[in-house]
């Protein structure tokens, strides 16, 4: 029985879908943002006379990179996009929007069963609903704005089990890692299907922490089967009837278990998101800057999570806490309640949606020799600046923050 | 079809490197850059002991590379600075997914092979491949076998593009 990467191909293809084919592959969504999307404008202008685009209900340029520019080429980049999605009708999610990937989630325009592609290398985050989603480069993403449609090779599918409940405080980033270590070069170029009690219960921001760290982990995507809290978000945002596809008794490469039951808060080490050790374990790093945001940790769960452990406390002296929500949505959310004002008052910069840190854009870059711990999902050397970046969850970063070391939430 | 070129083994402590990274390969310091040309000076700009590489590189050169290759972000610019410096191929033990797709749609010739660490091959060795059969051989003789493409990789290649491929289908 398919599996459901091949279960949601074979609704996009009339190739036959069976692991190892390369098929021609129908796409619902496609989406190219800032940095990239340049490219892809050009290589539409070059390759063909008009025409551009297949189908501009189904296409959208989303800006977060670098939002709002801060080069005159991004800026330049940024301008040739508008103008195109201008004379072709295209919805441009300008800066201040967000990060695209949770963008086109908050907008319903990808829900549970659909295909989707972006020039985002996590746009595999769709996985988070039950949604194909693949980061493509910009020539993939031109050919798929003009035809709708591009090649693919089915990968295999591994089922991961999780196995057991953790008794220690926990969060979906340690999840996240956990995987990091444990599936590293066991996935490779493979789609993974997530169960066990914990992912049921995970809740769609802690779905999307999971999914977005798939690349990480070496996978094509990972699936989490959705939820009824899944299902009603969707129904709501999308105001469709949705269908989510499940494997019934699929076959699959392989089965993983992993054991989750001594789960707890977890960091991976410069300069791979695969170094992975239990922060009790990791002493006396001084710590200059915090960043919490990016496509894995923007979430307002995520700010929540921060501003319970900063409330009515200020953080350490001499460092720089960079918040930067994944999208506009998430803002208002946080300014509704009184995320906002906590995290200001501890000593926090807050800056609007974007990738931000994650893509050295505006909020800040680290310098030679200066520590970050960070929420985002790369540590490779040179992403957030010349210095040596800490991947973490939302609740050690902002226990970090507080006592201006790396620390776990439970030695504060 | 088969290429012929000079190999350069990307190397650290005498083993082929793995999980090079898109961020080594074109750091996105230049991500602004759109001219494929001015993209060569830049391979390898934050790849320890091989930022030289533009200036030493000849033009048809064939790379080998350990695992996952390319992981990474989506930028296409990692592979448009090789085939900027007129790379012939790149053979590597797997690669990135996502790298992979974009170097096979830009007419980059992409191989992989698990053995790679076996071949009797050095830095500036001359080898021939055939992309179709995934031969690797060198003075003549047959030193490894590479995965050849599949039948629609290897029609984007010999087609130059994905766009030019797609005009013929
Ligand atoms: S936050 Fe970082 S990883 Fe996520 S989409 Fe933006 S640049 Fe990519």
């Amino acid at each position: 029985m398919p599996t459901i990467i091949e279960k949601i191909f074979q609704m996009h293809t009339e190739d036959k879908v069976e692991a190892g084919n390369t098929i021609w592959l129908n796409i619902d969504l496609r989406t190219a943002r800032d940095f990239a999307g340049a490219k892809v404008v050009k290589n539409l202008l070059k390759h063909y006379s008009s025409e551009y685009i297949e189908d501009a209900t189904k296409t959208f340029f989303t800006f977060d990179c670098n939002a709002p520019a801060n080069t005159i080429e991004y800026a330049n980049n940024q301008q040739i996009c508008r103008e195109f999605a201008r004379k072709n009708g295209i919805k441009v999610y300008d800066v201040g929007r967000g990060i695209g990937s949770h963008v086109v989630i908050e907008e319903g325009l990808a829900y549970p069963g659909i295909t989707a592609v972006g020039t985002d290398s996590h746009f595999n985050i769709l996985g988070s609903v039950g949604a194909f989603g693949q980061g493509m480069g910009d020539i993939d993403i031109a050919f798929v704005f003009k035809t709708g449609k591009t090649w693919f090779e089915v990968p295999e599918t591994v089922k991961v089990n999780f196995i057991g409940t953790p008794s220690a405080p926990w969060s979906a980033k340690d999840l996240a890692l956990l995987c990091v270590k444990e599936l590293r070069r066991k996935v490779l170029g493979r789609a993974i299907e997530f169960y066990g009690e914990i992912v049921d219960e995970l809740s769609l921001a802690g779905r999307i922490t999971l999914a977005s760290m798939v690349t990480e982990m070496g996978g094509i995507i990972g699936f989490i089967p959705p939820n009824r809290e899944v299902i009603n978000f969707y129904s709501k945002r999308s105001g469709k009837e949705i269908k989510p596809v499940y494997a019934d008794d699929a076959t699959y490469e392989k089965e993983i278990d992993i054991d989750v039951s001594n789960l707890e808060p977890l960091i991976a080490l410069p300069p791979s998101p695969s170094n992975v050790k239990r922060v009790r374990d990791v002493h006396d790093i001084k710590v200059d800057s915090v960043f919490i945001g990016s496509c894995t940790n923007g979430r307002v769960e995520d700010m929540q999570a921060v501003a319970k452990i900063l409330k009515g406390k200020k953080i350490a002296e001499n460092i720089t806490l960079k918040v930067v929500p994944a999208t506009r949505e998430v803002w208002r959310e946080m300014m509704n309640g009184e995320i906002m004002k906590e995290l200001f008052n501890a000593g926090a910069i807050i800056s609007h949606s974007a990738c931000a840190g994650c893509a050295s854009g505006q909020i800040g870059m680290t310098g030679e020799g200066e520590v970050q711990v960070s929420t985002s999902n790369r540590n490779f050397k040179g992403k957030q600046g010349a210095g040596d970046t800490y991947l973490a969850s939302p609740e050690t970063a902002a226990a970090s923050a507080l006592t201006g070391y790396i620390t776990g939430v439970d030695e504060i | 079809m088969k290429v012929k070129g000079r190999v350069w083994k990307i190397e650290k402590d005498g083993k082929l490197m793995d999980d090079i990274d898109t961020d080594m390969i074109y750091h996105n310091k230049y991500l602004h850059i759109t001219e494929q040309e001015e993209m060569a000076k830049y391979a390898f700009s934050n790849l320890e002991g091989w930022q030289d590489f533009p200036e030493k590189a000849r033009k048809g050169d064939i790379i080998f590379a350990g695992e996952n290759f390319g992981c990474g972000s989506s930028r296409q610019h990692a592979v448009d600075c090789f085939i900027a410096l007129g790379i012939n191929a790149i053979v590597a033990k797997s690669f990135g997914a996502i790298y992979k797709r974009n170097a096979i749609n830009s007419g980059l010739a992409v191989l992989e092979c698990n053995a790679l660490d076996m071949a009797e091959v050095e830095t500036g060795d001359e080898i021939e491949i055939d992309f179709e059969t995934g031969e690797i051989k060198k003075n003549g003789i047959c030193i490894l076998k590479a995965k050849p493409m599949n039948k629609i990789q290897y029609a984007i290649y010999l087609a130059g593009n994905l766009f030019r491929y797609a005009e013929g289908i």
